[in-house]
């Protein structure tokens, strides 16, 4: 069984129009939306949800008024700020607990954080394990991992090949989570300076955790001065690029359908993405 | 004033927003671009600021002198991250996962851990042609954005338009960036992973009791769904820019939407207005 993460650095690359196509063009595999922040690939995967469990993960620390003797010493401990007034204000709190531990009155308690759900649903691309953080919480790095665990327990008691996952924009917790011991990265960029800046970066947290990967370039004729200036830096990396994606409305057509682009028109975007996918399968042999 | 722009969905147009606000508005007030996606700053690549200030962001992370540990263990008992460990000989710390809370220290009964500052980022602030700059930019393999984040809002002149560039998504690091704005533009294109993260942007927002408008980015494409969403909740559209290969070849390039298309600049200026009046409105004055 092998794990491919498709990460982008920069938001709105195309990772979910690929993985979509993937969903479809893969045998014998399991899905995971690592995009716990904003979660897109149901949307295009049609599931039918068959588990839908709560995320408790973290605390948050609550003031009981009436012990509350009002010293002070919480807010001018707290290196958050989350204390005003004798309040906690839940979305600054880290529910480190620091107020909790000192507080002279015992007047804090710690409590217990639902901050999302998670699903494993059925599609007729096979299943999809997917979550929903709930609105501005923590630990999305720890929801990640845990889409990804559920994941691999099915790819292993299904004897699947495959665990494809959509990975979330950026470099940071979620990024890592979704990353870290995952067995290839495929890394969409578009041709801007945005795309190449931030192609830089999120290959560079690749090569931290030591995760081999491949580029594709999405687009790659919006600026193909900028695509060779993307190819270029590949090669001095010694990076691949191993596909170049058309930009063709059909793409956007195809979400508005609900449907894996490759299965909505016939054009160089599909022959491209089927290409794609033939370099990753051999390259997870 | 503060107005944040933000997203749900990356890759929608926040900083191509951002940018050409900032650069529409200079010249009339004093503007300031606090680039806030920490993780993939973008907006130099637009703005091309000359960078006077540089400095590095830090953490306060436990040290443990070995010579007055006497393994109590409290340490390891209070750490909600898991970050410190007391085995029978040693004190493990394992830094990355240190939220620098602060309370292993404050509580260890023998004094015997100090803190140090541990680099997770830097803050690069100056200038661009007439607006004040200043953006973060997290250490590759660091996972905390926020303390960059919030690094960054230190910068915050609240005498002047602050714009803030907000990363992606919906959690701790966009609630980080967006809370304390007056005003947040969500960026969205008419599409239903646009609409989908919209719905999630404003739910965020609104829990943060920001009032909030919505640009409808590569409008042309896609459905009339976000128009409808937005209709039924009542959430203003303030400004609507089409798909359309020159200003996407511009973006391409660096180059932003008012400095390739000056006509755009009126676009912003009224969007501007329009978020004045919202903004004056909410604060219990008159309709201007």
């Amino acid at each position: 069984m092998k794990e491919l993460v498709v990460l982008s650095g920069k938001g709105g690359t195309g990772k979910t129009s690929i993985v979509a196509s993937f969903a479809a063009l893969a045998r014998s595999k399991v899905l995971a939306d690592c995009d716990v922040d904003a979660a897109d690939l149901h949307l295009v995967l049609q599931p039918t949800m068959r588990v839908n469990h709560e995320f408790w993960s973290g605390q948050v620390a609550v003031i009981d008024e009436e012990k509350c003797t009002q010293c002070e010493l919480c807010q001018d401990l707290c290196r958050f700020g989350a204390i005003k007034d004798f309040r906690v204000d839940p979305v600054s709190c880290e529910g480190c607990g620091f107020c909790f531990h000192i507080c002279p009155a015992e007047a804090i308690i710690m409590k217990e954080n639902m901050s999302g759900h998670w699903f494993i649903s059925d599609t007729k691309y096979g299943p999809l394990v997917h979550a929903r953080l709930g609105i501005a919480q923590e630990n999305s790095g720890k929801l990640v991992a845990l889409v990804r665990q559920q994941a691999r327990g099915i790819a292993e008691s299904d004897c699947l090949n495959y665990i494809i996952s959509d990975g979330p924009p950026g470099i940071g917790c979620p990024v890592i989570s979704s990353l870290s011991g995952a067995d290839l990265a495929l890394l969409v960029t578009e041709p801007t300076q945005s795309g190449i800046h931030d192609l830089e970066r999120v290959l560079g947290v690749c090569r931290h955790f030591g995760t081999p990967a491949l580029v594709c370039v999405n687009k790659y004729d919006i600026n193909e001065d900028n695509t060779r200036r993307i190819e270029d830096y590949c090669l001095g990396q010694g990076l691949e690029v191993v596909a170049k994606v058309p930009f063709d409305n059909v793409v956007t057509e195809a979400i508005v359908k609900g449907v894996p682009v490759i299965e909505h028109a016939q054009g160089g975007v599909t022959k491209e993405i089927e290409l794609l996918w033939h370099c990753i399968s051999q390259a997870l042999k | 004033m503060i107005i944040s722009v933000a997203s749900g969905k990356g890759g929608t147009g926040k900083t191509l927003v951002a940018t050409s606000l900032a650069l529409s508005l200079k010249g009339w007030v004093k503007v300031q671009l606090l680039d806030c996606d920490v993780e993939e700053p973008n907006a130099h690549l637009f703005l091309r600021p000359v960078i006077t200030h540089i400095e590095p962001v830090c953490i306060s992370v436990p040290t443990v002198d070995m010579k007055i540990c006497n393994h109590c263990g409290r340490c390891a008992e209070v750490c909600a991250y898991h970050a410190i460990a007391v085995v029978p000989k040693h004190v493990l710390t394992f830094l990355e996962l240190c939220h620098g809370c602060g309370a292993c220290s404050y509580l260890c009964p023998e004094k015997a851990i100090a803190e140090e500052g541990r680099e997770i980022g830097i803050v690069e602030s100056g200038h661009s042609d007439g607006v004040n700059f200043a953006h973060g930019k997290l250490n590759v393999g660091e996972a905390m954005a926020p303390p960059v984040i919030r690094k960054v809002k230190e910068f915050a002149n609240h005498d002047d338009m602050v714009i803030i560039d907000v990363p992606p998504g919906t959690s701790c690091p966009v609630v980080e960036a967006v809370k304390d704005s007056d005003f947040c533009l969500l960026v969205t294109e008419p599409t239903p992973f646009g609409l989908n993260d919209l719905v999630l942007a404003v739910d965020t927002v609104r829990q943060l009791k920001i009032p909030c408008g919505v640009v409808i980015n590569r409008a042309g494409v896609g459905d009339g769904k976000v128009e409808e969403y937005c209709q039924k909740e009542s959430v203003p559209i303030l400004l609507t820019i089409p798909l359309d290969t020159d200003i996407a070849r511009l973006y391409s390039k660096g180059i932003t939407l008012v400095a390739g298309m000056p006509t755009w600049k009126d676009d912003f200026i009224k969007l501007f207005e329009k978020i004045g009046d919202i903004v004056h409105e909410r604060a219990g004055g008159p309709k201007r």
